[in-house]
């Protein structure tokens, strides 16, 4: 009940954190096989290997394919990118063909996009069918995220090579002398940087890390599995007889499922200090991101007892139920599961497809979760997840309905 | 099993003035099982040992659930030392024990917390539920234990913990569903002699068993049903003169039959 969601929490996030450390500090390994001897592929290469993304190891350029896909299965690397013979001289030609367009529009003499056309197209046909300038070998374990993510890089990589040429061009063509390196430098280099704000109600709530993104998520996940003790627990009662010795004593039997619930709520409560201590005090020491707590209390509070009370109500459903503590653990864990999974603790909500998205709207996990992230990650206050209290309101009171109906039925109150 | 002693149980006699059970013109039936009892009544006295008996179907658990309020007849009224169940089940449930035949108690605790929380849940209050607990260990032969998870118990002593947790709050009638099923001679004989002494500080029982022995040896009084109809109720002394039986065996197979009787399923 404690030992194992603290290292699902600790495992999973540290699982995380190498994800989100991919750009900065994990690179993913590329081979590149350079067939080329022109400057283009040089400055591509250059050019892929400032982005960030990659580790750019080269390997030579006798390498054919069998071999490259050799290097891929005996996972060297994840993915490898090969330059063809002609790389310089289609991105030289498709850049004087461009250049003369350009320059016949501005009324000028065009001299250099002669032949250009004829020439970029004669080298696509050489390369083979599509006429690709570069051709790229992944490995299909390779998440499709993580491969459109290094394509992305790679034309971007290739468009900066264009944009040179065509710039080298277009100041030959004008000024009939090569285009000076420090201008070359100003006028490619790119000053405009990207301010990243994470949008937060709160002006002090810092960037968002891998733990304050999971810390929340699998705290939830740990509460739900109150299911295990709790339900089957019930079955014990039900099956061994307690539950017709306490109606026949005098105490109410609300009494009796108030009692329970207070128990396990605290066990809750429990499992949610536990856990947010130690994403606060011990994840710094295992180089975890350290969680940085909601500036709400209050809210934090009253999210944390909801979300709890959720999770002990749905256990005494399964536990009202169930007929034997074997069925009562099995639907139990596996439907909390499923209800993690379509309530996007597992995948993030905006992957999901059509079906999916909407089946998330019904997990009441996700109902917790959107509450804790809105406070975790968006500075948000109680009054920000009103929505989700509610809902969370009814999903209790619903629950606790269902399963007075059921001991009602079953002659157990 | 240690010394036992009558005086930890508060001495109330009988009062003869009401039965400790009427039982009047009840109707009853599950929807599979159309008129299980229609128009039943029975009357048991205060300070009696009665016995419940029948074939396996003849309706016994459910006129024991009944007698309980685990069930609501559709009409009729039954009432307890005096109380209408229906509207005074609370003020009821102070006044009578139920010792199921299930081992009816948590298995991962002690004797002693067991006793404690269903001493807690009759009502009593701290002090009592210490004391009672003490004296019933000592009786029923627990005290060495009291503090071991029951779930190392053997069967006799569960049914002695689930006995104890029956009469902690020391009821004016208690009910009990075969109490010594499973157990061993010596527990059985320990068990029969605890009722006696129950009964003899004031408490009615109503017991029923298939262990025609034992109830001969407990019982003062008996009714036999049969397809949800008494078909005999009367001292045991005189039923068997009447019929001219030795023994209470004899007397059921003559009343209900030698067929079996649990046939369906």
């Amino acid at each position: 009940m404690f030992v194992m969601p603290v290292l699902l929490v600790l495992i999973v996030t540290g699982m995380q954190s190498g994800t989100f450390d991919l750009a900065s500090k994990n690179k993913l390994p590329l081979l590149v096989c350079n067939r080329d001897t022109g400057a283009a592929s040089l400055q591509f290469i250059r050019a892929v290997d400032t982005m960030g993304l990659f580790e750019v190891r080269e390997i030579p350029a006798s390498q054919n394919e069998e071999m490259i896909r050799e290097r891929i299965y005996r996972k060297e690397a994840m993915m490898a990118v090969v330059l063809p013979a002609d790389f310089s001289a289609e991105v030289s030609a498709r850049s004087r063909a461009i250049a003369g367009k350009a320059l016949r529009s501005f009324g000028l003499d065009d001299s250099v996009s002669r032949g250009a056309g004829s020439a970029a197209q004669a080298g696509a046909r050489s390369r083979g069918t599509d006429g690709a300038d570069l051709t790229l070998y992944y490995s299909p374990i390779l998440q499709e995220s993580f491969r459109r993510s290094a394509e992305g890089t790679l034309y971007s990589a290739l468009q900066l090579v264009e944009s040179r040429q065509l710039l080298k061009t277009l100041y030959f063509s004008i000024n009939e002398k090569e285009l000076p390196d420090t201008l070359e430098n100003e006028l490619l280099s790119n000053p405009e940087k990207i301010s990243e704000i994470a949008v937060s109600r709160s002006a002090g709530r810092k960037a968002p890390t891998v733990s304050q993104h999971n810390v929340p998520a699998w705290t939830i996940f740990a509460m739900f599995f109150v299911v295990v003790s709790l339900g089957s627990g019930i079955v014990r009662d039900k099956r061994s007889g307690s539950f017709i010795r306490l109606r026949t004593m005098p105490t109410s039997y609300v009494v009796s499922i108030l009692s329970r619930q207070i128990t396990y709520l605290g066990v809750t409560m429990i499992q949610t200090v536990l856990i947010f201590a130690i994403g606060v005090w011990i994840f710094p020491y295992v180089g975890l991101p350290r969680l940085d707590l909601p500036d709400d209390w209050t809210g934090l509070v009253i999210i944390s007892l909801l979300c709890g009370w959720c999770a002990v109500s749905y256990a005494i459903c399964v536990g009202v139920f169930a007929e034997t503590e074997e069925q009562a653990n099995g639907f139990g864990v596996i439907s909390i599961v499923i209800l993690a999974a379509i309530g996007g603790l597992m995948i993030p909500d905006f992957i999901m497809t059509g079906p999916f998205r909407a089946a998330m709207k019904f997990s009441p996990l996700r109902w917790c979760l959107d509450a804790y992230y809105s406070l975790f990650l968006e500075g948000g206050k109680l009054k920000d997840v009103w929505p989700n209290v509610l809902s969370l309101f009814l999903i209790i009171a619903g629950l606790q309905g269902i399963a007075l109906w059921g001991l009602k039925r079953k002659n157990l109150i | 099993m240690t010394a036992r002693r009558t005086d930890h149980i508060t001495p109330r006699g009988p009062d003869s003035s009401r039965p400790a059970m009427q039982i009047e013109d009840v109707t009853f039936h599950y929807p599979d099982q159309p008129g299980l009892f229609s128009h039943f009544s029975l009357r048991v006295e205060a300070g009696e040992r009665f016995g419940l008996f029948g074939p396996n179907g003849a309706g016994k658990t459910t006129l024991m659930n009944l007698m309980t309020g685990l069930l609501a007849p559709s009409t009729g009224s039954i009432r307890l030392l005096g109380h209408e169940m229906k509207r005074h089940q609370r003020r009821i449930n102070k006044l009578f024990g139920y010792i199921p035949q299930d081992f009816a108690f948590y298995q991962e605790l002690s004797p002693v917390e067991n006793l404690e929380f269903f001493g807690a849940w009759s009502g009593m209050t701290g002090p009592a539920i210490r004391r009672r607990t003490r004296e019933l260990l000592d009786i029923l032969g627990l005290a060495a234990v009291r503090h071991k998870k029951v779930q190392q118990f053997s069967g006799g002593m569960k049914r002695r913990v689930n006995l104890a947790i029956g009469v902690i709050h020391q009821p004016r009638l208690l009910v009990l569903d075969e109490p010594t099923v499973g157990v061993d001679v010596q527990t059985r004989h320990a068990i029969v002699n605890y009722l006696k002494q129950l009964n003899e500080s004031g408490t009615t029982l109503i017991y029923t068993s298939h262990q025609l022995s034992e109830a001969e040896e407990l019982c003062n009084t008996i009714a036999l049903i049969d397809e949800g109809r008494i078909i005999a109720h009367e001292a045991l002394d005189t039923l068997l003169a009447r019929h001219r039986q030795e023994g209470l065996e004899g007397l059921f197979l003559e009343l209900t039959g030698k067929n079996y009787r649990d046939q369906s399923v």
